[in-house]
């Protein structure tokens, strides 16, 4: 009732402001991340400047992925605007499905987008998706335990600096694991932390024939390196852990180190929601002397599918939540250690955010990691974490799921990196790369 | 003496029921009580089990991330629609299978079931397809639809066991009487069927109120029931067990409380024709 | 009894149902085996032509095939196990004069209320999380090391999981059986002198034969169909991967309908197969 008699309000205003525009009702799917779960909060306030309403539907990242990916191919138009990733954009930009964003509007200063975040929701020089927030992964520490363990971290450590702390920060009989790591199978879990990984080591997923690469000894040693270091530092089940749950291992002083996406940062150093909120030092994701260190590039990004009646509409909101206005909104009402980070650069010249402790860190981050040039030897697929070809997220799934089972000790290493290799030339095959 | 045994075996059986009957209920109380924590506690070593500070602070914070009334009331609809659907379809079929049997009739029966046994996924595309081709797409109106063509097996079969145990002497003394076709249902069939026809509502509510499958892919924003709004709990960022144990609390109570109030009819129809 | 009239109008009354569920069967059924003699890849441009069989060999010779038919028949079969035997158990044990039986038998058959969703969640967050999970604060109490439940044990978790949502069913419907046997039969054979174990092996369990054939036949249909367990718990990982959640990769994840569809049909299949060795047996118990 109340709901309505607002968005009645909001309504009239609109009609009132705008004389043209008149109301629509924007059905948006998104993922129940932290962010865009504030974003509806303070949906009224797009609500009240435009008038137009938003339903909102939020979805666990798996069941979302399923949902929209279901509805673009089949154009089922049951969402006017869809929550996607960086995999997702250029894939879906180059088969027409979506709405180009290079007509946005000049208040909404489409240059101010971070390069590489611009760059990767792209296609063909078409910017598809407006990036909501960037993030790439670096590592969150405690800075007490590395002063007991007596160590200092580095800010640009190596692995083998990461394997000694993890080790050296180890305390079984207080439940306090030296390194905490995703190792849950999927491909946005556990495989896009060990894909990335694998780059500082050397390793890639297909050389430029399209073969996968899983026979080779960089792959090997990334798996070993890091299956010995979780089984001496790492928490028990961590097979199945997340990214969800290494943040609440963390949130709970349990992991001396994480390393995962960079947009955590806000999460272990709020004290509400974190017993370690004041102890929490950040450094760039490990490198191993080749050049090219193991953080991913990944941003969230609101499109329009193609075909939409609604488009005028979308774009408004989609100016709405990934401009400027947006992020001021946020930090006038939560403070600036909570605005969606990494999507613009003004953000990192404003001297309000810059002061964060995590923002120079995370902008370091995303700034060295190359969607183009992400491996040690030349590969011929874009993205860090993933390839941006439609099959990856199938093979990858399958070849995570080997992998963990690896990790939880059901197969050795090399029975995985085997299957992991025959089940990628087949998918290879099947889709005709091969 | 023999009552001593008696009360002393009566003493031993609660005991052991109820002790069980705890333990199978244990997962569910658990959620129960962790809802009313807060994230800390829900977390705590050693684990806190009734003296902690209740608190209805998760509730507050699921209500505001998503409004529960609508999912609720999708819920209801889909469930309670599609029931009564199946029911229309349904009685007629069993009634005709059940006293005017053919020699076809079992294989009939089986072969409806035997419909249930296509994998849901394997067709999501083809009816993606079609929902869409029919405008059905994330209405009320076709998820009602496909989860009274889910469950009609089941209904039709569990309602023909349990016609075929109203005895037909008194079905032909009525006809006898005079009573036409539609007396015979209305006047004489009914009254006697309604206890399995209880049941069988019940058992459809609770099986369309908890299919997860099509509400959630056939759905959006308009239609979606609470399998939807339990998806956007099942891994939210950081401490969430309490989080989580309420909005699961939040899904499964209203079905809980409608089984529990009817557990008598529920258990009473439930035979499937296992009783000779 | 029945003249041409009424066998008429019962045609007339059955028709609808028939009709429905024909429709609900051959409709997707047909496109799914069109789709699956078709190269079908939404992500490269939808519909790419007819490969023949190429999608069934595809299907059947990937090295999950067969694993994922193997878990399909564990999970099933260990679910129906568990269920039936502590099914019959329970209600043996309801059957008996007790205090607050009603209430008892609230608390038994709850968990058939909990959504499948709801119940993965709960069991893997609060009860089998190695870390915060309430079975490994009871493992620490007792000085031993937690079990990682869904990786070193996930098929016993799933059945667990599965099996803790089921027993009720099979547990009320083994109860009405058991209420039905007549009690003068039974007090005969105590006369008798007759020992509590050949009383239940010769007089209440092959009362229950019918019984306990109907809960396998329901169950079965709904046990092959089992993924919100999965997809929430384990995600097909740790040798988890039931045929149907393959299925569910290939459409889904990889995004292949062809291959989905192929391996759609070989569903309907095993379904088929399990469902004609079900009826030899259900048949002769079920002489409707």
């Amino acid at each position: 009732m109340k709901n309505t008699a607002r968005a009645l309000l909001g309504a009239v205003v609109a009609s009132l402001m705008t004389s043209t525009a008149f109301a629509e009702k924007l059905t948006i799917a998104t993922v129940n991340n932290g962010d865009m779960i504030r974003m509806q909060k303070y949906t009224d306030d797009f609500t009240k400047k435009t008038g137009h309403t938003v339903e909102w539907v939020t979805l666990e990242e798996n069941v979302l992925r399923q949902r929209v990916t279901t509805d673009i191919t089949t154009k089922g138009g049951a969402f006017d605007i869809m929550t996607i990733g960086m995999y997702e954009t250029p894939i879906w930009g180059k088969n027409g499905w979506l709405v180009s964003m290079n007509d946005l509007s000049a208040e909404y200063n489409a240059d101010d987008i971070l390069p590489a975040m611009k760059g990767g929701l792209s296609y063909d020089g078409t910017m598809y998706a407006a990036p909501f927030y960037g993030e790439s992964s670096m590592i969150m520490y405690r800075k007490d335990l590395m002063e007991k363990a007596g160590l200092k971290m580095p800010d640009a450590p190596s692995w083998s600096f990461i394997a000694k702390a993890a080790r050296a920060m180890t305390d079984r009989s207080t439940e306090t694991n030296g390194i905490c790591l995703r190792g849950k199978a999927g491909w946005g879990e556990g495989g896009a932390f060990i894909t990335a990984m694998s780059n500082s080591f050397g390793a890639r997923w297909f050389d430029e024939k399209w073969n996968a690469q899983f026979d080779t000894r960089e792959w090997s040693d990334t798996l070993n390196f890091f299956v010995n270091m979780m089984n001496d530092a790492g928490p028990p089940g961590f097979a199945t852990n997340g990214f969800n749950e290494n943040l609440s291992l963390f949130q709970q002083g349990k992991c001396g180190m994480w390393i995962d996406a960079t947009v955590a940062a806000s999460f272990v150093t709020n004290p509400k929601d974190s017993t370690v909120a004041d102890k929490v030092g950040f450094a760039l994701a490990p490198d191993n002397g080749l050049g090219k260190r193991s953080n991913w590039l990944w941003a969230w990004a609101l499109a329009i599918p193609a075909g939409t009646k609604k488009e005028a509409a979308a774009k408004q909101f989609i100016e709405w939540a990934t401009g400027t206005g947006y992020i001021e909104l946020v930090a006038g009402k939560e403070g600036w250690a909570n605005v969606p980070p990494g999507a613009r650069t003004s953000l990192y010249k404003n001297p309000n955010y810059t002061s964060v402790p995590f923002a120079k860190m995370t902008m370091d981050s995303i700034l060295s990691a190359d969607p183009n040039n992400s491996t040690v030897d030349p590969s011929p697929y874009v993205g860090v974490q993933f390839a941006a070809i439609p099959e990856f997220a199938g093979i990858a799934t399958e070849v995570s799921q080997e992998f963990s089972a690896a990790y939880a000790g059901q197969q050795t290493v090399a029975e995985a990196l085997a299957k992991a290799q025959a089940l990628t030339n087949e998918a290879m095959e099947a889709a005709g790369y091969r | 003496m023999a009552r001593e045994i008696t009360s002393q075996r009566k003493t031993i059986n609660t005991v052991a029921a109820w002790a069980i009957g705890l333990l199978i209920f244990f997962p569910i109380l658990w959620t129960i009580l962790t809802s009313f924590k807060t994230e800390a506690v829900a977390i705590a070593d050693p684990p806190v089990f009734l003296f902690f500070d209740w608190t209805l602070e998760n509730y507050s914070i699921v209500q505001e991330r998503s409004n529960y009334g609508r999912f609720l009331w999708n819920s209801i609809l889909i469930a309670v629609g599609s029931t009564i659907l199946g029911l229309l379809v349904a009685v007629p079929a069993a009634w005709s299978m059940a006293f005017v049997p053919s020699v076809r009739t079992k294989d009939i029966l089986l072969w409806m079931l035997s419909t249930k046994m296509l994998p849901a996924v394997g067709v999501l595309y083809p009816i993606y397809l079609l929902f869409i081709q029919l405008g059905l797409l994330d209405s009320v109106l076709g998820l009602t639809i496909v989860l009274m063509l889910i469950n009609l097996p089941i209904i039709v079969w569990m309602l023909y066991s349990y016609f075929k145990e109203i005895p037909v002497d008194i079905l032909e003394a009525a006809r006898m009487d005079g009573a036409t076709l539609k007396e015979e249902i209305l006047y004489v069939l009914t009254p006697m069927a309604i206890p399995g026809i209880a049941s069988t509502v019940l058992l459809n509510i609770i099986l369309a109120w908890n299919e997860a499958f099509w509400t959630l892919n056939l759905t959006a924003a308009q239609a979606a029931p609470l399998t939807a709004f339990i998806a956007s709990y099942s891994s939210p960022e950081g401490l969430f067990y309490a989080k989580l144990s309420a909005a699961s609390t939040m899904a499964i109570a209203p079905i809980l409380i409608m089984g529990w109030f009817s557990q008598k009819q529920l258990v009473r129809g439930l035979t499937f024709g296992a009783v000779k | 009894m029945a003249t041409q009239n009424s066998r008429s109008a019962a045609r007339f009354m059955l028709a609808p149902a028939v009709v429905l569920l024909l429709g609900w069967m051959l409709v997707p059924l047909t496109m799914t085996l069109w789709f699956s003699f078709r190269k079908y890849l939404p992500l490269r441009g939808g519909d790419m032509g007819w490969v023949g069989f190429d999608n069934y060999v595809r299907f059947v010779s990937s090295s999950s095939f067969w694993p994922s038919i193997q878990t399909t028949l564990i999970i099933v079969g260990s679910v129906l196990i568990i269920t039936v035997i502590l099914g019959i158990l329970l209600a043996l044990l309801l059957d008996q004069p007790m205090w607050g039986q009603g209430v008892v038998r609230i608390l038994v058959i709850a968990p058939f209320f909990v959504m499948p969703t709801v119940s993965a969640l709960v069991w893997k967050n609060m009860f089998m999380d190695p870390v915060n999970g309430l079975f490994a604060h009871l493992w620490k109490f007792f000085g031993l090391t937690p079990i990682e439940w869904l990786s070193q044990a996930s098929l016993p978790s799933l059945v667990m999981i599965v099996s803790w949502q089921w027993l009720p069913f099979a547990t009320l419907i083994l109860l009405t059986a058991i209420q039905s046997l007549n009690s003068e039969q039974l007090e005969a054979a105590e006369m008798d002198g007759a020992a509590v174990v050949s009383r239940f092996f010769h007089i209440i369990l092959p009362h229950l034969a019918r019984a306990i054939t109907i809960v396998v036949l329901i169950q079965t249909i709904f046990l092959l169909s089992v993924f919100a367990e999965i997809f929430v718990t384990t995600g097909g990982a740790f040798g988890s991967k039931t045929l149907s959640y393959l299925i569910f990769q290939r459409v889904l994840e990889s995004q292949n309908i062809g291959l989905g569809s192929a391996g759609g049909i070989y569903a309907v299949i095993l379904a088929n197969i399990i469902a004609i060795m079900l009826m030899r047996v259900v048949g002769k118990n079920l002489d409707a």
